[in-house]
Order: structure tokens, then C-alpha cells, then sequence
């Protein structure tokens, strides 16, 4: 890798041993991957995946506290992802024994040492930063320093933003020093897709259940999709923009996915259309046979896989104010149907702390409350992230969740039937 | 016997028992429950790779096509090597993506007396050939030795 002579002093330890190590770190990253040289950051804020203080993981607080003790913070500030516990989602005492006395007992700690390192805000915990309440949106050809993959993928893809799919530590490394290595999604070269997916399915498809079976077939590649524009139109906007980070969070969750490009949609596929596909694309064809053989692989680990569901989960990745809105009517119109008022399966809503606020300023925070479906700002990955949670028949339609819990996968239409009382097929 | 070269992404020797998977690994969702509640043998929790889920991974020779998931991965693995969790050397069959090169980095860089080599490239038939139980040799200069 050719530095500059200012990136040269900073690894030959002209600003200290820290930063020298740190600049190591990310030659040593960029090397990996034949990098040639590092290129500016250029985004106002930066976003990282590390939100939550577990004990287990103190390696993690020992190096931030390395950084802080050299005084090697960043420039930018940053937002980060969600919170790990909310009195809000139920719990027993047991549980919240192990959450409280166990598992996230460097919280406090972790968190003001987020402060310290840059927080935007007391607020800025959520993995979709990138909401307009929230205010980390970087702008079309921004070159970032992010980590958590459904926020890369949704950068990239969605905003036309350029960041790989950094892990968490090199999401801060990257920032302090004010440069990323260049390679694979920041270039014109690693953007285009080397795979072609036809969508050719009846109905529109579940976008995370669609994000799955790319993320599965594709692994790491960049897919560029046909024939979704049809199920979700030209234009993003809200609706296509949250199917778009639920699907995104599938694809790189499921797989690795960190940029996509759906035809006459994403900005760059409208931009630049078929060029994106690079020679020799292999393709995908996926229908509705493909969709229902996907779902069926899944594995149900509960303890008793036919228990009745207890606690239901939708929001990961966070929901949008407008998804919570278009829940909310369609909770109430299910409910209505089903002749009940409240929901049956304690169920959680989960949003970026800014869109809740935003949320409870309209009609529908008090009409979603009545129904008993509860709001909160929590990861509820980090919640089910323990044994306790794999006795729990918990559901979900967060494929990313799915993933990483004992959490079941069903489809939002099967959520909404079974937390309202009514029947599955 | 059989000698595969791969390209060193972190350098080290180190003889170990083979797990494989042809998936992709899963890190965070391999590691996270063996991490936080002190299993020993670091089981693979991973329910969706049927490869490895509940083979102990700690020592072992790890062979896989790449990592996949949560971008959490890199510091995951950061956090294994810091605990002394870690496989022994982790081999890839492809290039390596940039979770894995992430943690295999930052523990390079920022944990003392660890040492994990990790080798990429080594090619489809690096995977199509080892099997669990096999006994690798990896040397300085990339070279995986297969028995």
C-alpha cells in the first residue's frame, strides 16, 4: 500500500504508539485485500456496531479504553446500535437477573465510553441510523467508516454511499484516523454484480425472506435484481425504502451481502442500468416454490417446537415511523376481525429511539397502545442473546434474528394472524 | 498427505485437528452463547450450519469457504483470541472477506502471545479434500500440509 508521507509519520509513531497501531491495523486490513492506497472519509457522522456492555466481552472495552488513554478520539461523531435492555420488554426475574448481574454489567461503563470516543447524542442508539429522525444519512458517493451490516448494506445500496463491510473496532479505527482502505465496495470495479437474480414470483415477496435466499445464494457477491421494480414500483420511497432495509438486512445477515442493486430502482442501477453487471454473472431464479423451499429449511430449535408462541418480536432492523403506522391500522383492523382488543402473544415493536418520540406525537402511538402491542428502542438480538431465551417460543418476521436466536421465522401476514388471535393455514 | 499454498494473511505455524464447514461461518452466531457462558470446548452455536453446530472449535484447525453474517464478526473473533477461546488457525478456501480479516488483524496487532495464523486462497479443492479429524500442518510461508 503507497501512503502519504502524512499517513507514513502516523504509522512510524510521529503521533504516538496508539494511533501508530492503529494506523497498523488498518495497512494491515487494506492489505488484505490488495489495497493500493487509503482515501478520506468523507461522511459527516460514522456509525458503529458495538452498543452493548457485556462483561464477556471486555477485550473490546480494554482497547477503547487504550484509544481514550492516548487521546486518539475521532472527529467525527457517531451513532451506534441499539441499546441491549428495556424495562419496557418483558422479562422475568430470572432473566433479568441474568441481563442485569450476568451478561450486561459493562453497560454503563461501555456507554460512557461511547460518549467520551464521540455519541452523537444520549438518542443515538439504533442500527438504522440512516432514518431522517435519527440524522446519520450520509449522501450518494459519501465514503464511511460503518460497521452493522444492515446499515452498510442499506448505505450502499440504497443511498449510493461507498463503505465495506467493516467489523466492529475497524468501524472506529477507520474514523480516527480519517481514512478507509480502498478496496472491493468503495471501487467502480467491486460495485458491479456478479450475479443476476430474476424475481418471478406471483405476489410480492416477503423482503426478508427474499433477502434470505439471495444472501444464502450469493454469499459476499453483489446481486443486481430483476424484476422486483415491479412489486415495489420506481420510486423510493418510504414503503420501498423499508422493504429495502428489510431485505438488505436478510441478504447480509443470511449471507454477506453489502451492496445490492435493484433494476430501475436503487440509485445506481437507475444511474447506470445493465453496465453494473460484470461479464460472466451467474444467475438466480427465484419463484414461489423457490421462496416456500427456503422458508422450509429454516430449523425451529425451541424446546418443544409445536409450543404455542409467548413473546413475538418485529423491528429488526429497526422499524420506520411509517412502518409503525401501517402496523398499527393493520393490528387494529386484524384485531377488529378477529373479533378481540388486545393482542394474544405479548408481542414488541422495536425503532430507533428518534422515531419513537417521533411516533408518539401522532394519533397512532395511543391506538398501538391500546391494542397491547408494546414500543421500544432495544436490539432484540441482544435481548434473546442468552440460553434462557432458547426455552421460549419467541417469533418473529426478522430473518436476522432468526439467524442469531431461537427466535422462529414467520412472515409478517402469520405474525399478524397469530398475535391477533386469528388462524394460520 | 497432501500440500496446499495459500497466500498469509497473518503469519504462524501451528498443527491442529481439522473442523470443516463448505457454508459460510457464521461467527458471531458460532461464538456468541460458547463466549459468554464459558463453554470450554467453544461448541459452534450456529443452528443454521449443520457442518459444525456443537463441534468444539477452540484448537482446531478451522477450514472453511469465508466468514459471513453480523458485522460484529471481526471483534468477535478479536475477543476469542483475547480470551484464548480461538481456533488454532483459520483456512480459507477463498479470499478472505473482510470480517475475518478484521479479526484476525486487530488480535495480530492488539493481543499479545496469541497467535492464530490464518492462510486464504487455498481453493476449492483445499475444501473438497479435507475432512473433521484430518491433522494440519501450517507453515510460515502459507503452506498447509493435510494428513
Amino acid at each position: 500500500m503507497i501512503l502519504t508521507k502524512e499517513q507514513q509519520a502516523i504509522l512510524d509513531g510521529a503521533q504516538g504508539e496508539t494511533l501508530a497501531k492503529v494506523m497498523k491495523t488498518l495497512v494491515m486490513y487494506g492489505d488484505a485485500f490488495e489495497a493500493e492506497k487509503l482515501v478520506p472519509i468523507t461522511s459527516k457522522h460514522n456509525h458503529l456496531v458495538t452498543s452493548f456492555g457485556l462483561k464477556v466481552m471486555s477485550p473490546v472495552y480494554d482497547l477503547m479504553q487504550k484509544l481514550l488513554d492516548a487521546d486518539v478520539c475521532s472527529e467525527q461523531t457517531f451513532s451506534v446500535d441499539p441499546r441491549p435492555l428495556d424495562k419496557n420488554v418483558p422479562a422475568n426475574a430470572l432473566q433479568n437477573l441474568v441481563f442485569n448481574k450476568f451478561m450486561y454489567t459493562k453497560q454503563d461503563f461501555y456507554e460512557d465510553q461511547l460518549k467520551r470516543l464521540g455519541l452523537m447524542d444520549q438518542n443515538a442508539f439504533t442500527c438504522t441510523c440512516y432514518m431522517d429522525e435519527v440524522g446519520n444519512k450520509p449522501k450518494k458517493g459519501d465514503v464511511l467508516s460503518w460497521a452493522e451490516s444492515s446499515a452498510v448494506v442499506y448505505a450502499n445500496s440504497v443511498l449510493g454511499a461507498r463503505c465495506n463491510r467493516n467489523s466492529g473496532i475497524i468501524d472506529i479505527m477507520g474514523s480516527i484516523v480519517g481514512y478507509v482502505p480502498y478496496f472491493g465496495l468503495l471501487t467502480d470495479e467491486g460495485r458491479k454484480a456478479t450475479w443476476v437474480v430474476k424475481i418471478q414470483t406471483t405476489k410480492k415477496p416477503e423482503a426478508q425472506l427474499l433477502g434470505s435466499a439471495i444472501g444464502m445464494k450469493v454469499m459476499e457477491d453483489v446481486p443486481y435484481v430483476v424484476g422486483l421494480d415491479t412489486w415495489l414500483g420506481n420510486e423510493l420511497n418510504d414503503a420501498a425504502c423499508a422493504y429495502l432495509k428489510d431485505f438488505g438486512a436478510a441478504t447480509a445477515s443470511n449471507g454477506a451481502v453489502g451492496l445490492y442493486h435493484i433494476e430501475g430502482l436503487t440509485p445506481e442501477a437507475v444511474e447506470l442500468g445493465e453496465s453494473l453487471i460484470a461479464e460472466g454473472a451467474k444467475e438466480y431464479v427465484i419463484d414461489d416454490e423457490e421462496l416456500q423451499r427456503v422458508k422450509d429449511s429454516y430449523p425451529v430449535i425451541w424446546k418443544n417446537p409445536d409450543a404455542a408462541p409467548k413473546l413475538c418480536f418485529v423491528g429488526c432492523p429497526h422499524l420506520s415511523l411509517e412502518q409503525l403506522k401501517t402496523w398499527t391500522v393493520n393490528v387494529e383492523n386484524e384485531l377488529k376481525k378477529n373479533g378481540k382488543k388486545k393482542v394474544t402473544v405479548k408481542t414488541v415493536f422495536t425503532a430507533a429511539p428518534a422515531v419513537l418520540q417521533a411516533f408518539e406525537k401522532t394519533e397512532y402511538a395511543a391506538r398501538l397502545k391500546a391494542t397491547g402491542v408494546i414500543t421500544s428502542y432495544i436490539c432484540p438480538l441482544m435481548y434473546m442473546n442468552n440460553p434462557l431465551c432458547k426455552k421460549m417460543p419467541v417469533i418473529t418476521s426478522s430473518n436476522k434474528l432468526r439467524t442469531y436466536t431461537s427466535a422462529r421465522y414467520d412472515t409478517d401476514e402469520e405474525i399478524l394472524k397469530t398475535i391477533t388471535g386469528g388462524k394460520n393455514k | 498427505m497432501k500440500q496446499f499454498q495459500g497466500r498469509v494473511v497473518t503469519p504462524g505455524e501451528v498443527t491442529a485437528e481439522a473442523v470443516v464447514t463448505k457454508e459460510g461461518f457464521n461467527t458471531l452466531a458460532s461464538f456468541q452463547m460458547a463466549l459468554q457462558f464459558g463453554d470450554k470446548e467453544v461448541k459452534c452455536g450456529d443452528q443454521s450450519n449443520q457442518e459444525l453446530y456443537g463441534k468444539p472449535l477452540i484448537g482446531k484447525a478451522l477450514c472453511l469457504p469465508q466468514t459471513i453474517g453480523s458485522t460484529t464478526g471481526g471483534l468477535v473473533l478479536y475477543c476469542a483470541c483475547a480470551m484464548e477461546k480461538n481456533p488454532a488457525c483459520m483456512l480459507f478456501a477463498n479470499h478472505i472477506d473482510s470480517l475475518a480479516a478484521a479479526g484476525a488483524v486487530l488480535a495480530d496487532v492488539w493481543v499479545d502471545g496469541v497467535t492464530m495464523p490464518v492462510v486464504d486462497g487455498l481453493g476449492d479443492e483445499f475444501l473438497s479434500y479435507v475432512r473433521d479429524g484430518m491433522t494440519i500442518t501450517v507453515k510460515e510461508n502459507g503452506v498447509v500440509e493435510v494428513v
